[in-house]
């Protein structure tokens, strides 16, 4: 069972729930949205700077645990250059990984394949149903933010 | 013959033999392939607490042999059913000292019960500019209703607030009372800081202004003594399953002068004196607010749920829960970077935490692979959390069932959750 935590919490989750990355508001921004989970007062603001399509920028600030936390930070490192498709099949990519066995695994367009590679050290939350929220919440935001709304759709 | 009577204060209080009344309270787990994992350690009855045998027992008892539909027949199940439920109102009754049955309304919980009188008796009685006094430390149940009303008809919602032990601040509420009070709505104990308010002293300042007053006795009821008559209550809520009872339980105790100028809350069977399209009328309180099928093989296990916490004696419940409560208020704070918050005196057993530089999911999720179970988050008191500053929390909260050990285990596994995340 403990080996099931350390597959929860890698050491990479415990650095970036510890020192995120992108950790800031970027004056030209031009898109944000708020990720906020009610039930544990989890709450993040994702800012995106669009340019043509492309996310040159990608940024957050907020407060939340470190799965939420360290998500968020993975997310900004992965999301930032990647058009708006390949952002949203990133997207999807990872919400399969977090909620999903293998083998259900959808198909959402080509999607880069090292940044999931990266992104593989959240699967450990799908032991954990109930932090499913924690690794996804970061992520809805920022889909949001590139559909144009200011916060993501509680599900 | 030997006429020596035993000094009550030297029973002491056999909590294993309780434990063996709480079937749940025997298994474990996160078991793996077939592999016994750890024994459950509960503390979260603060949220909803376990049922002893005795309740299940009763339920499946009056199902078995007695259940019928209730007030409607003349045959011999319906009337015994009947019986056993109008049995449980007076149950209830002497368990808040209130001084008749009639006072007490049967709703789904504490939430419906707050929701009952701010429908009722808040849009009868108050209207725009009218002032209905909260404090900061209110369930959501407690805050919500008024806010509905507030919305509909444009009453303003004052909230007294707390100093940083959590104890209510009196001066501020009584400043806070004014010509424009029309209800005054408060916990008589906090579920996530544990403070007991003063209701004796609430009600009478309210009353010297003629002002009614609602206390919402979630937690207050499952820790200690309620003497109803003795705070003066005009309104009094509580919830079954916090009380070791089934959900869909709730109850409304009201004044009965009170209850009976409240017009219905909800409408149905039951609740009615004759129905005709010309004109309906009702029944007196406290049918008038019970509209159709009640929960009743529920009120069966709460009557026995009650009967379970007389057994124990309330007393001596409540003397174990403060033991718990020292015992692991002073463990917890032995742990280099823990913060208790709420530190009332005279507090119910119910203790929040944080861990400096960890979440508290994370906590909570740590802990759980110890079989510790906590609450996590805001606990429903968004705006106490926020007074704060700390945002959620972890919350242990003790029961009858509850041991040292337990208590144990949970600084053990806080302990843990620091050296997981070297904090
Ligand atoms: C102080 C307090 N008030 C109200 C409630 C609401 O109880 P229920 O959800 O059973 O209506 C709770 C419990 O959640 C509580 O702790």
């Amino acid at each position: 069972m403990m080996d099931e935590l350390r597959e929860l919490y890698q050491e990479v989750i415990l650095d970036h729930g510890k020192n995120p990355r992108n950790f800031r508001h970027p004056d030209d921004a031009n898109r944000e949205a708020k990720g906020e989970n009610p039930m544990c007062g989890d709450r993040f603001m994702i800012y995106l700077k669009l340019k043509d399509g492309v996310v040159e920028d990608v940024a957050f600030q907020g407060r939340g645990c470190a799965i939420s936390t360290a998500s968020a930070s993975m997310m900004t490192e992965v999301v930032k250059g990647k058009t708006e498709a390949e952002a949203k099949a990133l997207f999807e990519t990872f919400h399969d990984l977090c909620t999903k066995d293998d083998h259900e695994h959808g198909d959402h367009g080509p999607v880069d394949e090292e940044a999931m590679e990266k992104l593989m050290v959240m699967s450990g939350v799908r032991q954990f149903p109930v932090r499913v929220k924690c690794a996804t919440l970061a992520w809805h935001a920022m889909n949001a933010a590139i559909e144009g709304q200011d916060k993501a759709s509680s599900e | 013959m030997d006429t020596q009577i035993a000094d009550p204060t030297l029973i002491t209080y056999d909590v294993e033999r309780v434990r063996a009344d709480f079937p749940v309270l025997s298994r474990t787990v996160h078991d793996k392939k077939g592999k016994p994992g750890k024994p459950l350690v509960y503390l979260d009855s603060a949220a909803s607490a376990q049922k002893p045998r005795q309740v299940i027992d009763a339920m499946t008892r009056f199902l078995e042999e007695d259940y019928s539909n209730i007030h409607r027949g003349v045959h011999f199940l319906s009337q015994t059913a009947t019986d056993q439920f109008e049995a449980v109102r007076g149950k209830v009754a002497r368990f808040l000292n209130a001084p008749s049955e009639r006072n007490i309304v049967f709703t789904r919980s504490a939430t419906e019960a707050v929701n009952l009188v701010a429908h009722s008796y808040g849009r009868a009685f108050l209207s725009e500019g009218d002032e209905v006094i909260v404090s900061i430390m209110e369930h959501h149940a407690n805050i919500v209703p008024w806010q509905l009303l507030q919305a509909d008809k444009g009453v303003r919602i004052k909230v007294v607030p707390v100093d940083d032990r959590g104890v209510l601040d009196l001066d501020a509420y009584a400043d806070l009372l004014s010509d424009r009070t029309k209800l005054v709505a408060i916990t008589h104990c906090s579920n996530v800081l544990g403070t007991v308010t003063p209701a004796k002293e609430i009600a009478r300042l309210a009353h010297e202004r003629g002002v009614p007053v609602l206390f919402d006795g979630s937690q207050a009821a499952v820790h200690g003594v309620v003497d109803v008559q003795n705070i003066d209550a005009d309104f009094y809520v509580m919830t079954g399953h916090k009380l070791y009872g089934p959900t869909g339980t709730g109850v409304l105790y009201g004044k009965y002068d009170l209850l009976k100028k409240m017009p219905p809350y909800q409408g149905g069977g039951d609740m009615i004196e004759s129905v005709s399209f010309e004109g309906t009328t009702f029944k007196l309180p406290p049918a008038r607010f019970e509209a159709g099928t009640p929960a009743i093989t529920e009120v069966i296990g709460l009557g026995a749920a009650l009967d379970y916490i007389e057994s124990l004696g309330r007393e001596a419940i409540a003397a174990h829960e403060h033991d718990l409560l020292r015992y692991a208020t002073e463990k917890l704070s032995q742990v280099e970077g823990v913060r208790i918050i709420g530190t009332a005196p005279g507090k119910g057993p119910i203790l929040s935490f944080t861990v400096e530089g960890v979440h508290p999911h994370d906590v909570g999720t740590i802990v759980d692979q110890y079989g510790v179970a906590v609450r996590v988050g805001r606990h429903c008191a968004e705006p106490l959390s926020e007074r704060f500053g700390v945002g959620p929390t972890a919350r242990a909260s003790f029961a009858l069932y509850n041991t040292r050990a337990e208590a144990d285990a949970l600084v053990s596994s806080v302990i843990a959750v620091k050296e997981f995340f070297g904090a």
